[in-house]
C-alpha cells in the first residue's frame, strides 16, 4: 500500500547525513594500503590500494534506499495505489483504509527498512574484515 | 514472479560488475544496489504474504503469475533507465562533455 515511504524515509535521512559528512570534509579519509596480489592470484606482485571511507559505504545504504523504493514506488503505480492527484495514496481517502495503510507501513515498512540496514550494516563489516587483512603500505622515503 | 525477476536482474548486474573493469567504470555497482535493494524490500512483502496466504502464496493463477512477470521485467527496465540516466549525468568517461565540445566547435 505504501510500505516503501518508510525505507524512502530513511533514505532521505541517510543521504542528509551523506551530505552533511561530504560538506565537514570527512570523505576523503582514505589510507593507502599495500597488498600482494600474488595471494589473490592476480599477474602483478604488489599493488596500492584506497581504504574506503564511510561516507563511500554509507553511499550504498543509500543507493539500496533510493533504488529499492523507486522500484516499489512504481510497482504501487501499477496497482493503482499511488496516483497522481491530491491525497496520492488511494488507500488515503477514507480513515479505515488509511488505517490498514499505516498498519503495513509499521509493520512491513518498517521491517524493509530493517533488513536493508541489517544487510548494509553485514556489507560494511564484512568490508572493514578485508580491510584489516590487507596490510598496511610502508611509508615511502622522500 | 515480481521478487525472483528482480533477484535474477540483481544477481546477473553483480556478476557482471565482478567481472567486468569497463562496467565498474561505468557505475554498474549502483544498478547492483538498486536491484539488491529491491530484492530485499519484495522479499519482505513475500514474507508478509505468505504468512497470510500460507501454502496459496506458491501456487498463484497462472494469469497474475503473468501479470508479475511482466511487472517484473518492468521494474528491471526501469532500473536500467535509472541506471542509464545516472551514466550520463555523472559521464564517466566523459563522452557526453567531447560530444557537447566538439558542437560548440
Amino acid at each position: 500500500m505504501a510500505c516503501f515511504l518508510v525505507p524512502a524515509a530513511e533514505a532521505v535521512i541517510t543521504t542528509v547525513v551523506y551530505y552533511g559528512m561530504k560538506s565537514k570534509g570527512k570523505n576523503p579519509k582514505q589510507m593507502n594500503v599495500q597488498y600482494d596480489r600474488t595471494q589473490f592470484n592476480c599477474d602483478k606482485k604488489s599493488e596500492e590500494t584506497e581504504k574506503v571511507s564511510f561516507a563511500k559505504k554509507l553511499k550504498w545504504l543509500n543507493n539500496m534506499l533510493w533504488g529499492g523504493s523507486a522500484l516499489l514506488a512504481f510497482e504501487h503505480v501499477w496497482h493503482g495505489e499511488v496516483v497522481p492527484w491530491f491525497p496520492f495514496l488511494t488507500n488515503a481517502a477514507n480513515s479505515a483504509d488509511a488505517a490498514e495503510m499505516l498498519h503495513e507501513m509499521s509493520t512491513a515498512g518498517v521491517s524493509m527498512a530493517v533488513v536493508i540496514s541489517a544487510v548494509w550494516l553485514g556489507m560494511v563489516a564484512v568490508s572493514s574484515v578485508i580491510e584489516k587483512r590487507t596490510p598496511k603500505a610502508q611509508p615511502s622515503e622522500g | 514472479m515480481t521478487l525472483l525477476t528482480t533477484v535474477f536482474a540483481a544477481i546477473i548486474c553483480t556478476i557482471v560488475w565482478y567481472n567486468s573493469s569497463k562496467a565498474r567504470e561505468l557505475k554498474i555497482g549502483v544498478l547492483c544496489l538498486m536491484y539488491w535493494g529491491a530484492s530485499l524490500m519484495w522479499l519482505i512483502d513475500a514474507v508478509f504474504e505468505y504468512a497470510e496466504l500460507h501454502e496459496e502464496f506458491f501456487t498463484p493463477a497462472p494469469l497474475d503469475m503473468l501479470n508479475d512477470l511482466y511487472l517484473g521485467l518492468s521494474v528491471a527496465a526501469l532500473g536500467l533507465i535509472i541506471w542509464l540516466v545516472i551514466v550520463l549525468y555523472k559521464d564517466p568517461k566523459g563522452v557526453v562533455k567531447s560530444v557537447l565540445f566538439h558542437k560548440k566547435n
